[in-house]
């Protein structure tokens, strides 16, 4: 009980840290409290003066213990620069970030394992460059690129997230099933004649699953943090969109929340690796 | 996998070299404008043709690649360096640090990174020179970069500073820094080299996609960022297959620094 | 007699399809962001000015074709009171979309919001000529007078901007009078206007407007994907189309291309001028000289640049007024000349000396400034390393920095910690009196030294002036005289160096019906509810 204790205490402390450098982060941002109206040739001085009045806001500290007491009561306050709550607005693009992300898991996952297993059991060098010619060919491709390559390929812009995702999965999959592979007990179950899918199941998977549950985390913190670009290039109205919109318009309250939750789902993906990192140390000695 | 490793040094020595080359091989400046002769195909004269401003592409290609190649491993460097004091020190001290160190890293993995990046590039003076300009961009992705590498490099030291000979050493009487010296620092070179010659690559593509979103190098001063966004648009479905060199060129440099490292040598 | 018969079925048949073709018709096109408020009086984003002018009924309207005034809501109008008061007769038995009778209180109502000096309403600070009240009267069933502190001139015209909001409506501003209603919001992804049941208008033939069932807007930043889109016939129009993706489009289907002529849009560059501004002396002092920035100007090849930038489709430009502003130009206006051996000429006079390739002042110092723009124009930050290579050549060095518009927008109007900056300004009003806040002297739009206490120069005085006189008079002929001396002045004095004038491009599917694009915005859709579609099969969405 004590340890959960202590591991929400530590979440909630360094979510809290992350929402307030995320708040300092924008409150001392060139361009802060300025607003593109203001450009506006049909505004007349008294107008500029006062929407500039309305920008200006107090000191960080303030600001943030505001939010927080008003975090208290379920109150998540209301973005500047699309004039709505903000819990309305996560509410709207959350559900759209959660599909690409399980889809792009989900793809980058199917054809990463795949390639892995098919490598290690084939022991065919052919699957291996294939394999490793396209995830080093993925890694090589910037991101802009890609999404502009799907967006003319007319493929949904969600599985770009996959193909984030798939060059590390296959990568370090691949080396994991590899190192099982060559444990004696699964050598000796070759030499006995075991079938293929039989020593895969039994041998293979259960002694990599640890280190496998633990890229899981890993990777699902990956592509959270890789739907933000891809959102903001391909248009899809996620939070990732969202937050290039925060950011570029200096949007003090929907930046807190959005680097809260991001800093949370980072959190708890680094956490389940390194317990399931230690569960497999532990079963290991 | 010795030959292919062989032939990704060989292609990036190449690339390298007629980069560092480019004041000789280039037949003409990088900046200079042929207003009759935008968007023209390859000639004699511009063996890539010419760019929408019509400036020789293929000077264009080899300057800015000198600058990707020059600057990338200077960051790379400067990430390192960042990354084993601050990795280093968490694993080495274990405990709260330690704690501190991995809470420190997952924040400024949380944190909207390119955010960063605009708020501080736009804080710096505006009279500054394309080099210059250059060099401030590499510059902040160096700063910025640490925080994955730090993560590893914390768990390595704090393996090492539990392994065997490590308690011998402190039984022996040596102190906290000769133990570092010359006991984690010479263990710990291979896994730096490793995330040293992973930076690389990682930065260049940074550039390149902050280049594409027209926030890299200022005019005129060319680099794989400002190249490749003549096909990051509509245009790409009717670009001359000259304009796919550098995507050609950019993906063959940056494959040839994730061969050069083995298998087992690739972090994750 | 059969033939007769036949051709009468061949009509009624041509009609059925016709209606068939009609129903469940949906207009699509995409908004570049989302729209930040439905409320008209507030609205100031394009996005939000877009659902205005597709849902927004207005007293009267101005034709973007004729540039005339036309009626709309208001039957007639009259000023009078030298420009003070504006009397409207209003139309009979109009609803709004939600059935609410429209009357002359709901105009009341609208003026009185639009007026409220806590709104803060860009459109209504356009009306707000002096300090006062403004004293709304309610003369009949169907009259209606207000009256201004002072007089406005081409007070009529403003009107085309106000749409009208209901007074008793549950659904508030969500009440309209115009052709559409917003049906749908999907924050972030799309609206939906659906066809309004009460808008008021018929066509020729007596049937209902608009032609179309609904408008799908769809919310799409990425202009690299609204073109595909286009081209694969996902979407109808794009209203406002860049020089590149206008070539592809000729390529590809010239039919779909429209290039209405030069636009009232300018792109410019102008000298940070303020006294107060953290750059050196003698940088403020070149600055300062118009030999300076005159010399500059003539430096630069404004044709080039809309050759190569903008592919042909921009003119080079002369100052504050487009050719396209038909009454308000100044057609005596030349083009500044691209002649680098008078701009040395004019420099050396300001004891500018060129040694070595490199520009030098009196003091030795070499000539060099920083320009900055927004990043991710990649239009401006072509024509700005042109700008680098023209001016190379009579020894000027020029940097140039991109930055996010929050950023770029703080040093231009808090810090003013920058030497250039190069934008472009977007022009809806033909009006010179909706340029005030950019050329009086203590405006705070008035960029290259903004907020003036008194002008600073001569030139600067005069112009103050002249605008003050063509605002209070209401002689159209007046007005356009002051104007044209305004013009005048700027152009001799380049405190915006004007570089070109961008065409009005727009892309159409075929399927769309009586379209006829213009250089006012919205170029494309300005007559919505004269558009119909030709697609047989009913698109539903």
């Amino acid at each position: 009980m004590s340890v959960l204790a202590k591991f929400v205490a530590k979440v909630v402390g360094i979510v809290l840290i992350g929402g307030l450098l995320g708040a300092t982060l924008v409150r001392f941002a060139p361009g802060f409290g300025v607003d593109e109206e203001e450009l506006d040739t049909r505004l007349n001085s008294q107008s500029i003066q006062n929407l500039r009045a309305q920008q200006e806001s107090v000191s960080v500290g303030r600001f943030y213990a505001d939010y927080l007491a008003r975090l208290l009561h379920g109150d998540l306050g209301v973005s500047r620069t699309l004039q709505q709550p903000v819990t309305r607005l996560l509410a709207d693009r959350f559900p759209e970030t959660l599909k690409s992300v399980a889809l792009g898991l989900t793809l980058g996952w199917s054809l990463g394992l795949s390639f892995a297993i098919a490598t290690v059991l084939t022991r065919a060098w052919v699957v291996d460059a294939l394999a490793s010619f396209l995830a080093a060919l993925l890694l090589c491709l910037p991101a802009a690129v890609l999404a502009i390559l799907f967006v003319l390929a007319r493929i949904p812009a969600q599985f770009l997230l996959g193909l984030v995702v798939f060059p590390k999965v296959f990568r370090y999959s691949r080396n994991l099933l590899a190192r099982s592979a060559s444990l004696p007990h699964v050598l000796t179950a070759r030499a006995k004649g075991l079938a293929t899918g039989r020593i895969l199941l039994w041998h293979i998977l259960p002694t990599a699953a640890p280190q496998l549950l633990a890229l899981a985390g890993v990777s699902i913190s990956l592509a959270f943090t890789a739907a933000i670009p891809v959102e903001a290039l391909c248009d899809l109205p996620g939070i990732g969109q969202l937050a290039w919109k925060a950011a570029l318009g200096r949007d003090i309250t929907l930046l807190i929340n959005l680097t809260m939750i991001v800093t949370l789902v980072t959190l708890l993906a680094n956490s389940m690796s390194e317990w399931a990192g230690r569960a497999f140390g532990a079963r290991a000695a | 996998m010795k030959y292919i490793r062989a032939l990704a040094i060989a292609v990036l020595l190449i690339v390298a070299l007629s980069s560092l080359l480019a004041d000789v091989l280039a037949p003409s400046s990088y900046a200079r404008q042929y207003r009759d002769l935008p968007d023209a195909s390859p000639s004699m004269q511009h063996p890539l043709g010419t760019d929408d401003l019509g400036r020789d592409r293929f000077s264009r290609v080899l300057h800015g690649t000198r600058v990707s190649l020059v600057l990338a491993p200077v960051a790379a460097l400067l990430t390192c360096l960042l990354a084993g004091i601050v990795g280093g020190a968490g694993g080495f001290f274990g405990g709260w640090i330690e704690r501190c160190v991995m809470a420190a890293t997952d924040l400024l993995l949380s944190l909207p990174w390119l955010f960063l990046l605009l708020t501080v590039r736009a804080l710096l003076p505006l009279n500054v020179s394309p080099l210059t300009s250059v060099a401030i961009t590499f510059a902040l992705l160096g700063c910025l970069g640490w925080a994955g590498a730090a993560r590893i490099i914390c768990a390595d030291v704090h393996t090492i500073a539990e392994s065997d000979f490590i308690l011998t050493a402190r039984s022996c009487g040596s102190h906290s820094f000769r133990l570092l010296w010359r006991h984690v620092l010479p263990n710990l070179k291979p896994i730096l080299l490793a995330q040293f010659w992973i930076s690389i690559p990682v930065f260049i593509l940074t550039e390149a996609n902050l280049g594409m979103l027209g926030l890299g190098i200022s005019e005129p001063m060319p680099s794989w960022g400002s190249l490749l966004r003549e096909l990051g648009s509509y245009s790409a479905l009717s670009a001359q297959p000259v304009q796919f060199v550098p995507l050609v060129l950019f993906v063959i440099v940056v494959s040839s620094f994730h061969l050069v490292l083995s298998k087992e040598e690739l972090p994750v | 007699m059969k033939r007769r018969i036949l051709s009468l079925a061949f009509l009624f048949l041509c009609g059925l399809a016709s209606a068939f073709a009609q129903s469940g018709t949906t207009l699509r096109f995409c908004l570049r962001s989302e729209p930040k408020t439905f409320n008209p009086v507030l609205m100031a984003d394009d996005a939000s000015e877009t659902i205005r002018y597709l849902t927004g009924g207005v007293l009267m309207h101005v034709n973007r074709q004729t540039q005339e005034l036309e009626p709309e809501l208001a039957t007639s109008w009259k000023v009078s009171d030298q420009g003070k008061t504006i009397t409207f007769t209003l139309r009979d038995k109009v609803r709004f979309s939600d059935g609410t009778p429209f009357g002359p209180q709901d105009v009341a109502y609208t003026m009185q919001q639009l007026m409220d000096p806590a709104l803060h309403s860009p459109t209504g600070d356009a009306f707000r000529s002096a300090e006062g009240k403004v004293v709304t009267r309610v003369l009949g069933k169907n009259r209606l007078s207000i009256t201004f502190p002072a007089p406005i001139a081409g007070l009529d015209k403003l009107f085309d901007q106000v749409a009208i909001m209901s007074s008793t409506s549950p659904q508030k501003e969500m009440a309209v009078l115009g052709p559409y209603f917003v049906s749908e919001n999907k924050a972030g992804s799309y609206l939906m206007l659906s066809r309004n049941p009460n808008y008021w208008k018929h066509d020729s033939n007596g049937h209902a407007l608009p032609f179309i069932d609904s408008i799908r807007l769809d919310i799409q930043q990425n202009r690299d994907i609204e073109m595909l889109r286009l081209v694969r016939g996902e979407i109808d129009f794009i209203n406002s189309l860049d020089a590149e993706y206008f070539d592809k489009v000729i390529a590809q289907n010239p039919a779909m291309a429209h290039d209405a002529g030069v636009s009232l849009d300018a792109e410019f560059m102008w000298f940070n001028q303020v006294p107060t501004a953290s750059i050196p002396a003698y940088k403020k002092a070149w600055f300062t000289s118009t030999n300076f920035r005159r010399a500059v100007s003539e430096a630069i090849n404004r044709e080039d640049m809309a050759r190569i930038v903008f592919r042909g489709h921009a003119r080079p430009a002369m100052g504050p007024i487009s050719p396209a502003n038909k009454f308000w130009f100044n057609s005596k206006l030349q083009p500044h000349p691209f002649d680098q051996k008078s701009a040395l000429q004019r420099l050396s006079s300001d004891g500018f000396r060129l040694q070595d390739g490199v520009l030098r002042d009196r003091e030795g110092h070499a000539v060099e400034f920083s320009i900055m723009t927004n990043s991710g124009n990649k239009y401006r930050e072509r024509m700005a390393t042109m700008m680098q290579q023209d001016l190379s050549q009579i020894g000027i060095k020029l940097n140039i920095t991109t930055l996010d518009f929050p950023s770029l927008i703080e040093r231009m109007t808090r810090t003013f910690d920058y030497e250039a900056c190069l934008l472009g300004l977007v022009n809806n009003d033909l009006d010179p009196n909706s340029q005030m806040n950019v050329w009086l002297s203590s405006a705070e739009n008035h960029q290259w030294n903004p907020s003036q206490k008194t002008p600073a120069t001569a030139w600067e005085a005069e112009i103050d002036k002249l605008m003050h006189a063509q605002a209070s008079s209401l002689d159209p002929k007046k007005r356009k005289e002051y104007l044209d001396k305004v013009q005048q002045i700027a152009w001799e004095q380049e405190p915006f160096i004007y570089l070109v004038n961008k065409n009005a491009l727009s892309a159409v599917s075929s399927a769309v019906q009586n379209v006829h694009p213009v250089v006012l915005r919205p170029q494309v859709y300005w007559n919505i509810d004269q558009l119909s579609l030709s697609t047989q099969v009913a698109r539903s969405h």
